[in-house]
């Protein structure tokens, strides 16, 4: 440091503090150690010099004025001495403004009963609104299937496009992989007691049954159930959703009610690719690892595996597709008018959706076991 | 002169704030009206409870002879045939062009022939100084005064009475915002509208409206034409006209 900038100067019981250069928010906070290492016990009256100071900035000011406020409850008489007009000027705005403004008030912590209450009340709060969405969507889907004229055609067959034609490769890839893996890990268990035509039946009715829904599923929900989340959203922010509403267009009628139609007419086909290429990768692994020809394994196929479990399969997929979309599009009228918002509620309806098709799953699982089916 | 809407004792409370505390104004036929107010006074909040957006929570908002706290479903769809609203940002159909965004609500409600369509589209698209060529355009590729032009040709698709206007002139340059006037107070003489905006544009105020309701502090501070509005005793008139009202 070339200079100080500032010059203590005792004269009995008065104290000159002389400024030099340039006083601004970063030199405030070394004046300050320095001049709270004076000791003002006897000291009556102190003047700031700001005559060689050619800038003072608010920050300064205030500090300035907080230290007069100081030395004023201390009894102490405080002086200015300048004659820049601007500084003087600075000093008054900020004295001025200090009178105005208030403290900006805190915000008072909530402690964790506090926070654990309002938590579950909004979950709440958010079951019962998802309800609503519900009763809302049954109440005018029924309405408008009174006369086939309401049933948006084109919009469905373009979620179908998009949900459906748009999926088949990569619901095929991961099924056809999902297919390999099992029949993969099973081989070599199955060749241990040499039960290798056993894979067959392990093979045909856990895809068929379980596997197929379940990754169909799992997939949609990411692909198509974000989708229409985000799609949704962004439509609320931009208050188109909004503009649909004063002009009489239902946003049920225009883009809830045909995206459920579109993806429950879609899952039952996707189930069906799955279902076709998990087995095919099944079959590839027999008749590598196993040595289960082809026709081997068709044979067996059509001998132990019942066509129930395949219908079983299939019936899950509207129901997937109904959770799957249903709980997207909720998610995307649940939006603010923030864009924080899209992100949160697309990772929510993910994941809400995939844990709804798992739990739908399992109450299949027990309801058709209980069934005898 | 027949009153168009009317708006009684109407309360709105956000969680714990007070937005409205017993708001009463009355619009005529043929009136361009304008909300008025410091920003967070609720001019949005009482245009999308005239809209049917947001719920009266207490109170009421009568239209066209229709009480909106309890219109039925058909009643309501009628009475939303009868007005076109201009959102702050446009909010076009982003998935639709410029022409089919326009001609969507006469496509729904409408069984004219698509010639007939297209020849209303064009008559819109150049009663608001849209170019024609942009027609095929989406809202995306469009700048934002002519998403606000575009907006107002679909509002104006139906041939409404009314026509709500939220903040028409925010985010425009001077010169279209000056535009934009001219075209309101056109339209209102051409097809005889009675329009209610909300604005903070000083030139627009002093240049369209004929009557206004200035909210502040939860209730209306004022009602009426320009003349009498210095002698109202509000700090937000005192400085919000200050200086070029004299």
């Amino acid at each position: 440091m070339k200079e100080n900038h500032l010059k203590i100067i005792y004269k009995n019981s008065e104290l000159s503090i002389i400024f030099f250069g340039e006083f601004n928010l970063y030199r405030v906070s070394t004046c300050e150690k320095q001049i709270n290492a004076i000791d003002f016990t006897k000291i009556k009256k102190i003047y700031f010099d700001f005559s060689k100071l050619y800038f003072l900035d608010t920050a300064a000011s205030i500090y300035i004025n907080n230290l007069e406020k100081e030395l004023l409850a201390q009894e102490i008489k405080v002086d200015y001495i300048s004659s820049n007009e601007s500084i003087i000027d600075t000093l008054k705005l900020v004295k001025d403004e200090k009178k105005n403004s208030h403290k900006i008030y805190e915000i008072k912590k909530k402690n964790i009963i506090e926070d654990i209450g309002s938590a579950t009340y909004k979950n709440y709060l958010g079951f019962i609104s998802f309800m609503a969405f519900l009763g809302e969507m049954f109440a005018t889907k029924f309405c408008y299937l009174r006369s086939y004229k309401n049933i948006r055609f084109k919009e469905i067959a373009f979620e179908i496009n998009e949900s459906m034609l748009k999926a088949f490769g990569i619901i095929a890839l991961t099924s056809f992989l999902i297919g390999l893996v099992v029949a993969y890990q099973s081989a070599y268990q199955l060749k241990l007691y040499g039960a290798n035509i056993f894979i067959v039946d392990m093979l045909g009715i856990s895809i068929l049954r379980e596997l197929a829904p379940l990754i169909t599923a799992i997939v949609i929900a990411g692909r198509s159930g974000s989708a229409f989340t985000a799609q949704i959203g962004a439509m609320k922010i931009t208050q188109e959703l909004d503009a649909m509403k004063t002009m009489g267009f239902d946003p049920y009628k225009y883009l809830v009610i045909p995206r459920i139609f579109a993806l429950m007419i879609a899952m039952p086909i996707l189930i069906f690719l799955a279902d076709i290429m998990g087995i095919l990768g099944g079959m590839v692994v027999a008749n590598i690892d196993l040595e289960i020809t082809t026709e081997m394994f068709l044979d067996r196929f059509n001998e132990v595996v019942a066509v129930k479990h395949f219908f079983i399969g299939i019936v899950k997929g509207p129901f997937f597709a109904f959770l799957i979309a249903s709980i997207g599009i909720y998610r995307g009228l649940m939006v603010k008018d923030d864009t924080q918002s899209i992100g949160v509620n697309t990772t929510k309806s993910v994941v809400e959706s995939i844990f709804a098709v798992i739990v739908c799953d399992a109450i299949f699982s027990i309801a058709f076991t209980n069934l005898g089916i | 002169m027949k009153t168009i809407i009317e708006v009684q004792n109407v309360k709105t409370i956000f969680d714990n704030k007070i937005v409205h505390n017993g708001l009463n104004l009355s619009i005529n036929d043929g009136e361009i009206y304008g909300l008025l107010g410091p920003s967070g006074c609720g001019k949005t909040t009482l245009l999308r409870e005239m809209v049917m957006l947001e719920k009266v929570q207490s109170g009421n908002i009568n239209i066209l002879g229709n009480d909106l706290s309890n219109i039925e479903h058909t009643k309501a769809q009628e009475l939303r045939k009868n007005w076109g609203v201009l959102f702050q940002a446009g909010a076009l159909f982003s998935s639709l062009t410029i022409k089919e965004n326009i001609s969507l609500p006469l496509v729904e409600y409408t069984d004219l022939s698509q010639k007939m369509i297209d020849e209303i589209v064009e008559f819109k698209i150049s009663i608001v100084g849209l170019n024609p060529n942009d027609a095929h355009l989406y809202p995306s590729q469009i700048s934002g005064g002519m998403k606000k032009k575009a907006a107002l040709a679909r509002a104006l698709a139906m041939d409404p009475k009314l026509l709500f206007l939220d903040e028409p002139t925010s985010g425009l340059d001077p010169i279209s915002a000056r535009d934009f006037d001219n075209l309101i107070l056109k339209l209102r003489s051409l097809l005889n509208l009675t329009i209610v905006m909300v604005s903070h544009d000083l030139e627009s105020i002093y240049s369209t409206l004929d009557k206004m309701a200035i909210i502040d502090n939860q209730r209306i501070v004022y009602e009426g034409s320009l003349e009498n509005i210095k002698s109202v005793d509000s700090k937000f008139i005192q400085t919000f006209f200050e200086g070029k009202y004299e």
